[in-house]
């Protein structure tokens, strides 16, 4: 579904990712496992074409690299970025009517939206409300949502768990198995490594902007030694 | 008591023209942070297409109206293509900078195609007249122009609150990138806003061709240094703080003429700027500023 070969990533005048290839087939779930500033969301950021960036992406097939941000969400990639960034002035229902903006039916837009009220019920519950009241949880299943109404043929999930209690964590989880199962194919980016090796297929450890290690997410156990090993922190 | 009503509509009046013109800048600035200088010249073309379709076609007020509306809508978007969108995402300054060159190429074209003197373009004029309700004597311009401007602010509302290009709107005031990645096209948000400023500028164009029957080069830059002064009351950016710092400045104006005595008449300028330095101080970035994000990255 999803390729990029010799993927560099700049922010500015600066090599942040050093040429990775990664692959991402139909239905999986990849995840990109690294410390902070191994370059996980600028790999994500070139996928999507918001920061400048060099080598090929395929998706499907076709070669996405020159297209501009807008384009690229139209051909099938989608994400919920590290931050949420939901729109904090616009209510949690408009907030969807962007995610699905590019659907010409807005009746069947609507029918979708109250799906997936039913389906987070707290989403629902705050409808008309801003999304900037909602909490860090409930901000993510609406980045999450936003994202797939844009009927994506891939999402990039970057750090959904960050910043929030484990609870809320173990729940965020629980909805990336469950579009997983739904047959959703997912790049997820994480720092939370055994949380997202469970949910995974195939795993790539990013580090210093490059490629480390990568293999069957059963090769890595259940990851308590990885993020030790990344970080030097031993616990 | 005609005298207070006279003087309330003085200053809704003025206000709504100001108003109009920083509704018109803020809804640029809110979008891609630039201060949209030339804005004043899009409001003087719109008085030059009344004497370019009154020679060449018909005088009919009605269809000039039409003529200043969609005149103002295309010189804006046209700029927006021209100027702006080469130095898109460059610095603050940038923008600036070109803003004002572009302000000024404008104005010296209109002086050589046109005429450094006032051109006589009277056909609006008829909207000017005086009406006496008993003992209450009011032009109907101002009546006219005051409830224009609410009109045109609550058809401006819905359109931000019920269209998809409105609520993206809205959106990319605060992460125009985010916008982007759900699809939606960078240059049909922000032709579509500067379609906006334009359509707001005719408008004010409109009432002032009415007020002042003549269209001269400058014409445009001073309503515009006022609408900038109402921006920054209201806060930069924010759309009801535009509209608020317009009706503020023009109830301000009236006040300062109804209370200084006739003598200290060339202090009415100072007076109100005096007010605007203790708004600013009260609060820096303006009245209704967008508030600031103070928290980490969750």
């Amino acid at each position: 579904m999803l390729q990029t070969s010799s993927l560099k990533a700049f922010h500015g005048p600066i090599e942040a990712v050093h040429g990775i290839d990664i692959s991402v087939a139909e239905g999986q779930c990849v995840t990109l496992l690294g410390p902070n500033g191994a370059g996980k969301t600028s790999t994500l950021s070139a996928i999507t074409g918001t920061v400048r960036a060099t080598g090929t992406i395929r998706l499907g097939g076709e070669d996405i690299s020159r297209l501009p941000v807008e384009d690229r969400c139209r051909r099938g990639i989608a994400i919920s970025p590290e931050g949420r960034r939901v729109f904090a002035n616009l209510s949690v229902r408009d907030n969807l009517i962007m995610g699905g903006a590019l659907q010409p039916d807005k009746a069947q837009l609507n029918r979708e939206i109250e799906d997936w009220f039913t389906h987070f019920p707290v989403l629902g519950e705050r409808h008309a409300q801003p999304a900037g009241t909602l909490s860090g949880g409930e901000q993510q299943m609406l980045a999450i949502a936003r994202a797939l109404l844009s009927k994506p043929r891939i999402l990039l999930l970057d750090e959904p768990s960050l910043g929030l209690a484990p609870m809320i964590v173990a729940k965020i989880f629980e909805i990336v198995r469950d579009l997983k199962a739904r047959g959703t194919t997912i790049l997820l980016v994480e720092q939370n490594a055994s949380a997202a090796i469970r949910v995974s297929d195939y795993v790539y450890v990013l580090n210093n902007g490059l490629i480390s290690s990568h293999g069957a997410a059963a090769n890595f156990g259940d990851g308590s030694d990885l993020m030790g090993e990344l970080t030097g922190v031993h616990v | 008591m005609d005298y207070a009503i006279q003087q309330t509509l003085n200053a809704l009046s003025f206000g709504a023209e100001y108003a109009l013109i920083a509704l018109g800048l803020a809804i640029v600035f809110s979008i891609m942070g630039l201060v949209n200088f030339a804005h004043g010249e899009v409001v003087a073309f719109g008085g030059y297409s009344m004497v370019i379709v009154s020679t060449l076609l018909t005088n009919s007020p009605w269809i000039l109206m039409a003529g200043v509306l969609i005149a103002c809508v295309v010189a804006s978007v046209a700029l927006e293509r021209v100027a702006f969108r080469t130095v898109r995402g460059a610095d603050l300054t940038t923008g600036l900078l070109t803003a004002f060159g572009v302000s000024i190429i404008l104005q010296n074209l209109f002086l050589l195609l046109g005429s450094p003197r006032p051109m006589a373009a009277t056909q609006f004029i008829f909207l000017d007249k005086t009406l006496t309700f008993g003992s209450v004597r009011v032009s109907s311009l101002q009546i006219y122009e005051t409830l224009a401007t609410f009109v045109a602010i609550g058809i401006l509302m819905t359109f931000l609150r019920k269209t998809t290009l409105g609520m993206a709107m809205r959106a990319a005031s605060l992460d125009f990138e985010m916008v982007r990645l759900c699809g939606i096209r960078a240059n049909r948000v922000i032709a579509g806003a500067f379609a906006i400023s334009g359509l707001l500028a005719g408008l004010a164009c409109i009432f002032i061709m009415a007020r002042r029957g003549s269209v001269q080069p400058h014409m445009g830059f001073d309503p515009v240094l006022v609408a900038f002064v109402a921006c920054v009351i209201g806060g930069f950016g924010s759309l009801p703080g535009a509209v608020l710092g317009g009706f503020l400045l023009g109830i301000a104006e009236v006040v300062v003429l109804v209370l200084l005595p006739q003598s200290a008449g060339g202090m009415a300028q100072a007076a109100v700027f005096t007010m605007v330095a203790l708004v600013l101080i009260w609060r820096p970035d303006g009245i209704l500023s967008p508030a600031r994000e103070k928290g980490d990255k969750i």
